[in-house]
């Protein structure tokens, strides 16, 4: 939400896993992903193919996502129907970039940690924090 | 009222026994989310899961929040404009998958109307001289940062008016 100044203007589409959340936030936009982490293959397979068929019909321009699985699943699939896409890694990931995150490296066109001593510079850039 | 939340990814059974401990001496009302935690409190009104609708109205009702160092916590309580006591997860104890939850209040230490506990007497201690609440609501220079990255990102590569 705090990213929310950065797309409003362009009528983005949110996608989530948590339906209260948009209600929460009055956002009448939104679509929602079955929820899936690494622990449990199936539920991952059924959301893999939910953000599948969830990007073909939006064919998005440029995907923001803040991860994780769900998350990586709508980047992979916004990169190959063309889209520009932004990785955000969770504050989390302090210790290094999380397991989404590495995945979504090879499709990502911007990969930000919101650690400054994480950054290299190159591939994995600074570009401010949620905190 | 005072809200203690520990998110709902993870349970936090440490930090849900202290606080019920504490809740017990005091008269004011306590309201947990407890989110899959196992540890069931005696001295407060309990959910696993909290609505994002409902937690919202709670956290606007409270008067502290004590909570995990979970960012949304966090940004959710400067929001509101709400003290928040922040107890950190730690890996050591199986309650995170890494001590980010430690480097986040590390990082935040000193900010206002946000204080750091790691024991039950800081915690109490936090609880009966609670901080001061945020002096501002605003986006601070990071989170700005952060918007302004994103924002030249999409401006480059979105036509205006054509949906995302």
């Amino acid at each position: 939400m705090l990213l929310r100044p950065a797309i409003d203007e362009y009528e983005p589409l949110f996608v989530t896993t948590i339906e209260g959340l948009a209600k929460r936030d009055h956002i009448a936009r939104v679509q929602l992903l079955p929820d899936s982490n690494r622990d449990q293959p199936l539920a991952a397979l059924r959301c893999l193919i939910a953000a599948f068929w969830l990007i073909r019909a939006h064919r998005p321009q440029v995907l923001v996502t803040t991860g994780a699985l769900p998350g990586l699943f709508c980047l992979f699939w916004a990169r190959l129907f063309g889209a520009r896409t932004i990785w955000v890694d969770s504050i989390a990931n302090f210790d290094g970039p999380s397991l989404s995150g590495r995945f979504a490296k090879p499709f990502a066109n911007l990969w930000l940690t919101q650690w400054e001593h994480l950054a290299d510079g190159k591939s994995i850039q600074f570009g401010g924090a949620v905190l | 009222m005072i809200l203690l939340t520990v998110g709902t990814q993870m349970p936090f059974d440490r930090l849900v026994e202290i606080v019920d401990q504490i809740a017990a001496g005091f008269d004011e009302p306590f309201i947990a989310q407890i989110g899959r935690g196992a540890y069931i409190p005696r001295h407060m009104e309990w959910k696993g899961l909290i609505e994002p609708v409902e937690f919202e109205q709670l956290m606007e009702e409270a008067r502290l929040v004590v909570s995990h160092a979970g960012i949304g916590t966090i940004v959710t309580a400067q929001r509101h404009a709400k003290p928040l006591v922040l107890f950190p997860r730690l890996a050591s104890l199986n309650e995170h998958r890494n001590d980010h939850q430690l480097a986040t209040t590390a990082a935040l230490s000193g900010r206002s109307g946000i204080a750091i506990a790691t024991t039950k007497e800081m915690l109490r201690a936090c609880i009966d001289a609670p901080p001061a609440a945020f002096a501002v609501t605003n986006m601070h220079d990071r989170q700005r940062q952060l918007c302004e990255t994103v924002s030249r990102f999409v401006a480059m590569h979105c036509v205006r008016g054509k949906a995302l």
